[in-house]
């Protein structure tokens, strides 16, 4: 029950900033895709700096455990893909398109009905996909700092930087 | 009262500010955001209502069981916190088309309405496969170095942009 509440909180606040930070719309999506409007890149992107800095210093203290989803090669790209297809076309992502409903923007209903019958489909094939596509290239729970043998506190630094020379050139160009 | 627009808030500081919030999430409830899962359990949860026996015997519904948990009201309170930022700040707008499509593929609905629900159909048959959406492989992967994170962020995009060039041509010369 406590972890329910907590959920609900945790949206609400998200749901809030998203909305402040205006990445849910339409506009703002296919505008990043269109690369012409910047706006859920910088988002997104300030979002994982910070939360990457949070996060391994409560992992390295001991104070949270990390969840890391595996690299399958076959699941991750090919789905990754597939969902970059359905992205494009829908212009609002699982966790935007509620948000999106929120501030009105109701053609986003039609995106979570075809959501609802898209993960039903993937229920249906999930026994052959398991027996195939996600099988191929399986590297299992791996993170970059152990790929490339070196500790987080020396990539997340470099992240910052190149992320803050990102931000830079955006606005440089007025993206 | 009607309130203007305020023009939101800076995204760099509303990014901040969500990374801030996931990172108490994960201290306080030892809960990473996501979203595509809800939709696999929300799926279940209609399935069951037809047919209890056969999602019973689904591998993919034992794998992700159709109840409410703690993702599932987070993609609620999504939907409740930007109707409370919206409806403040006068930005909340009854809307059936966007400007962008409407501008370019005209306010016919039905047109709008079918790709978005075959865009849906697409995308989270592929958020599943993936494993994750923007929320679970995008911000939570990435921000735990996570390789899967950023591969499949860097395909999210790959994907979207194809389909932005197809819909829309190229970019700025519209």
């Amino acid at each position: 029950m406590t972890s329910l509440v907590y959920g609900l909180v945790t949206g609400i606040m998200f749901g809030f900033l998203l909305q402040k930070g205006r990445v849910l719309r339409y506009d703002k999506q296919l505008g990043a895709l269109r690369l012409m409007d910047m706006t859920i890149v910088k988002f997104m992107v300030s979002a994982i700096l910070v939360g990457m800095v949070g996060i391994y210093l409560l992992s390295d203290l001991g104070l949270a455990k990390l969840s890391i989803k595996p690299m399958i090669f076959g699941g991750v790209v090919l789905g990754g893909l597939i969902f970059g297809i359905g992205w494009g076309m829908l212009g609002y992502c699982p966790g935007t398109s509620l948000g999106a409903l929120g501030e009105g923007r109701w053609d986003s209903i039609w995106g979570i009905v075809g959501m609802l019958c898209g993960a039903a489909l993937y229920a249906e094939v999930f026994p052959i996909m398991k027996a195939t596509v996600l099988t191929w290239g399986d590297f299992g729970k791996i993170t970059l700092p152990q790929v490339l043998g070196v500790s987080h506190w020396l990539l997340i630094p470099l992240f910052i930087i190149g992320s803050v020379a990102l931000f830079r050139w955006f606005e440089k160009k007025g993206l | 009262m009607r309130r203007k627009d305020d023009g939101g808030w800076n995204p760099y500081l509303a990014g901040t500010l969500s990374g801030m919030v996931s990172i108490g999430s994960v201290w306080i409830a030892g809960k990473f955001f996501g979203a595509s899962t809800t939709f696999v359990r929300s799926a279940g949860m209609v399935e069951k209502a037809v047919d209890p026996e056969r999602v019973a015997q689904m591998p993919y519904f034992i794998k992700e069981l159709p109840i409410i948990d703690w993702q599932w009201m987070f993609v609620v309170g999504i939907f409740i916190g930007s109707l409370i930022a919206s409806t403040t700040s006068g930005s909340f707008r009854l809307q059936a088309v966007p400007d962008m499509w409407q501008e370019r593929f005209g306010p016919v609905r039905w047109k709008r309405w079918l790709v978005a629900f075959v865009g849906g159909t697409i995308g989270m048959f592929g958020a599943r496969l993936a494993d994750g959406c923007p929320s679970g492989h995008g911000l939570s992967g990435s921000m735990q170095l996570a390789v899967s994170g950023f591969i499949a962020l860097i395909c999210f995009f790959i994907g979207g942009m194809i389909v932005a060039r197809l819909l829309y041509g190229g970019g700025e010369n519209q």
